[in-house]
């Protein structure tokens, strides 16, 4: 089955290319593209009129599968966090999930294993099975790895396979009984503070411990200008970090909170608008180097409580893209260094074939209306939950197909 | 001082009235912040007339008769609590009270939950405190009737705030202008904060003194000045509230020791010495003799107005009850 996707504007963010052309897809694969193509015999055809055509995003942190709201939101594959009902600390668990998302027609879903058994934070999980199995990356999660003795070994060891570890920044010690960003806001509505540089110790720590043990290190959801700060500090100094942030950081500062929003709790907290400001400025110049959902369906049962009790949490994947593009349409972002974030630089962190447009690459491809009005609307979500804060909120850019393994999953003709 | 000098007595707040024309425009009493001017002076002045009348023989009068009021109280109070029931029983109304040891919370039952058992048995007034803040709010948007705030989290007290502000106008004629040291632990206290938001609103110099681990972070912000020494911070002040210290503070991570609190922020005759001669001395008790407040300045007739807080109490929480009841009552709705 050939499927040409035609009057495309390709984007591949791994080369830089941006141009206008075909696409021509045979079974699972990418087969060629490029602006004077003619389409193949036989072919289906698909006008994707002027759309943007470009690598199905890859989105490396996601409390749950929710392959529906992934594929509504251009996701192609879905990075698992490993604090499931089932913790994933173990191949069998791994394997289980590489298996079921091998044989269905969906998303493809790659799980993370904790980084230390039980993500207790003392002794290492078995990372060489976990990564034998299919686990690309290996973590504790929400849970930071406090003991700098432990990260060290994790990262000595962890470097004899190759493993990627990934590490929530926030220091257990400042962050301890916090609910909020520490600052004006939480003073006033009287809520215990997280401090910015509960972060930044965090991530000043492992950089070091990354730098004396030579493997690198990933940082989940930089929140503040002093973390992208560290971040960019230490990659001047050539330690091998990398980081990530979702969009509600980029979108919202702490002044979400007002009138005691359970949706606007999140893990780290939203901080403040200078902290915002620098987050985007940081995706700009790659010193934040991917863009993930942190897709964390929550039911009401917990989210309708006084704020220091509710949940922290956002459902992320349906809103991805739309909030994602905000800052390019503001002109303070490039379109292709943040696809690069959604697409290549994820697939190469954790060793995926795709992220890509390359003739044999697997055909996990978005194509989406970069410019297109709507107003985001929870009743609207597939998602399994609806905890979001954007409700209402207009926004530009929405996603018309997607292609997983060569099918169109999501979208109309 | 450590921090900017923001002269609120420069620059009042005006005061107009309210677009709706309404001197209370709002549904429940959640807090201080936001409260306009005008909205502040209406409740003080009404919380004046009953005063008087508290202070006649016959003190009830069947004004709300009729009227079910319900005390739900999340966590231990007695002081409040009896306040804000005397209030509602001199006002003639039905009054009921539930504290957190007979409550379902403990069942695993959830506040809104709570909110909508509590709904179906019709109140008219709602009093509640509970340990988090934002928790009376959650609550009152699940209930038809008014809902008090008597106290959330750290967030707001504004009952106790108002009472202190009925207190100091009685004594010192009015808000405008004066300067009023608030000490001790700001961190953790709604009382500060809903003091804060009514001082400022109506044009008085407010002043945070406290060791730094008992000050949140931008308090600044919120216009006050800010010290962290007695005599500097005591410097010329009208008025001094001291906050309750509780006892976990006392020890740990927040102070070394009880001793030692007393020794450099415990307000004793010498640290008073720096504040003007005439000076009122306010607490919202309980207090910790000996810990935040010495007994000699507790006790000095001229000086403490901590008993007449209680007493304005009682009148501030009738004004509310009266207020936020006005529209179900015939006489005055017309």
């Amino acid at each position: 089955m050939i499927t040409a996707y035609t009057n495309a504007r390709l984007i591949d963010p791994a080369s830089g290319l941006d141009e206008k052309g075909t696409l021509i897809v045979n079974g699972g694969e990418i087969t060629e593209f490029g602006a004077n193509l003619t389409v193949p015999e036989g072919a289906a055809v698909v006008d994707c009129q002027g759309r943007v055509l470009c690598p199905g995003f890859i989105d490396m942190r996601a409390h749950q599968v929710d392959a529906e709201a992934a594929l509504a939101g251009g996701i192609t594959t879905v990075i698992l966090q490993p604090d499931q009902t089932t913790l994933i600390d173990t191949d069998p668990v791994v394997e289980r999930i590489r298996n079921r998302s091998e044989n269905a027609h969906t998303v493809h879903v790659y799980p993370m294993g904790a980084a230390t058994r039980g993500m207790e934070g003392g002794e290492l999980a078995e990372i060489g099975q976990m990564q034998a199995s299919g686990a690309v990356a290996f973590t504790d999660c929400r849970k930071p790895v406090a003991d700098s003795q432990v990260m060290r070994r994790l990262l000595e060891y962890a470097g004899y396979f190759g493993a990627l570890i990934v590490q929530f920044p926030q220091d257990r010690g400042l962050a301890n009984g916090g609910i909020a960003h520490e600052g004006e806001v939480a003073t006033r509505l009287g809520f215990s503070g997280i401090p910015a540089m509960a972060e930044v110790i965090q991530i000043e720590r492992d950089a070091r411990l990354s730098e004396m043990t030579g493997t690198p290190i990933h940082f989940a959801l930089v929140s503040s200008r002093e973390g992208v700060e560290a971040i960019r500090a230490a990659k001047k100094r050539g330690v091998k970090v990398t980081c990530s942030t979702a969009p509600h950081y980029l979108h919202l500062n702490d002044n979400a909170m007002e009138g005691y929003r359970t949706f606007a709790k999140v893990s780290p907290p939203l901080r403040s608008e200078e902290d915002r400001l620098a987050l985007i400025e940081g995706l700009a110049d790659s010193t934040i180097d991917t863009l993930v959902s942190d897709h964390d369906p929550k039911s009401e049962d917990v989210k309708r409580l006084p704020f220091g009790q509710a949940a922290a949490g956002i459902v992320g994947f349906e809103t991805l893209l739309a909030l994602a593009l905000a800052p390019v349409h503001a002109g303070k972002l490039d379109l292709i260094t943040l696809l690069k974030a959604l697409t290549a630089t994820p697939a190469k962190l954790l060793g995926l074939p795709s992220g890509k447009l390359a003739a044999g690459a697997p055909a996990d491809l978005v194509i989406f209306d970069p410019d297109k009005p709507w107003r985001i609307d929870r009743d609207a979500f597939r998602a399994s939950a609806k905890n979001t804060p954007f409700d209402t909120l207009p926004v530009q850019g929405q996603v018309w197909k997607t292609i997983v393994g060569g099918e169109a999953l999501y979208g109309g003709e | 001082m450590s921090t900017q000098q923001t002269d609120n007595a420069s620059y009042p707040r005006a005061e107009v009235s309210p677009p709706s024309g309404q001197l209370f425009p709002h549904k429940h009493l959640l807090g201080i912040w936001n409260f306009d001017p005008t909205t502040i002076k209406h409740l003080l002045d009404v919380a004046d007339t009953y005063v008087e009348q508290n202070r006649q023989p016959k003190k009830s009068s069947p004004k709300c008769a009729g009227l079910t009021q319900i005390n739900l109280f999340f966590e231990n109070s007695t002081r409040t609590l009896m306040s804000f029931e005397i209030a509602g029983k001199r006002l003639g109304m039905e009054v009921t009270s539930m504290s957190t040891g007979t409550s379902s919370i403990k069942k695993g039952e959830t506040l809104l939950d709570t909110a909508a058992t509590l709904n179906a048995m019709h109140p008219d007034v709602l009093v509640m405190r509970h340990a988090d803040s934002g928790a009376v709010k959650l609550l009152s948007e699940k209930m038809d009737c008014a809902v008090i705030n008597a106290g959330d989290g750290r967030a707001e007290h504004p009952t106790q705030a108002l009472l202190d502000a009925l207190t100091i106008r009685r004594r010192k004629g009015k808000l405008h202008g004066q300067t009023i040291v608030i000490s001790g632990d700001v961190a953790h206290s709604r009382v500060a904060r809903s003091n804060i938001y009514l001082l400022n609103a109506m044009g008085a110099r407010v002043r945070l003194v406290a060791p730094p681990t008992l000050l949140p972070k931008d308090v600044d912000r919120l216009g006050v000045e800010v010290s962290h020494r007695m005599d500097e911070g005591l410097e010329g002040a009208d008025v001094v509230m001291m906050l309750r210290l509780q006892q976990e503070r006392m020890q740990g991570a927040f102070l070394p020791s009880l001793r030692e609190y007393y020794r450099f922020w415990g307000l004793t005759r010498e640290t008073l010495s720096y504040a003007k001669d005439d000076v009122l001395v306010m607490h919202p008790g309980p207090m910790n003799r000996g810990v935040e407040i010495a007994s000699d300045v507790a006790d000095d007739l001229d000086r403490s107005a901590i008993e007449e807080q209680v007493e304005m109490g009682v009148a501030v929480r009738m004004a509310c009850l009266d207020i936020l009841t006005r529209n179900l009552r015939e006489e005055d709705a017309a």
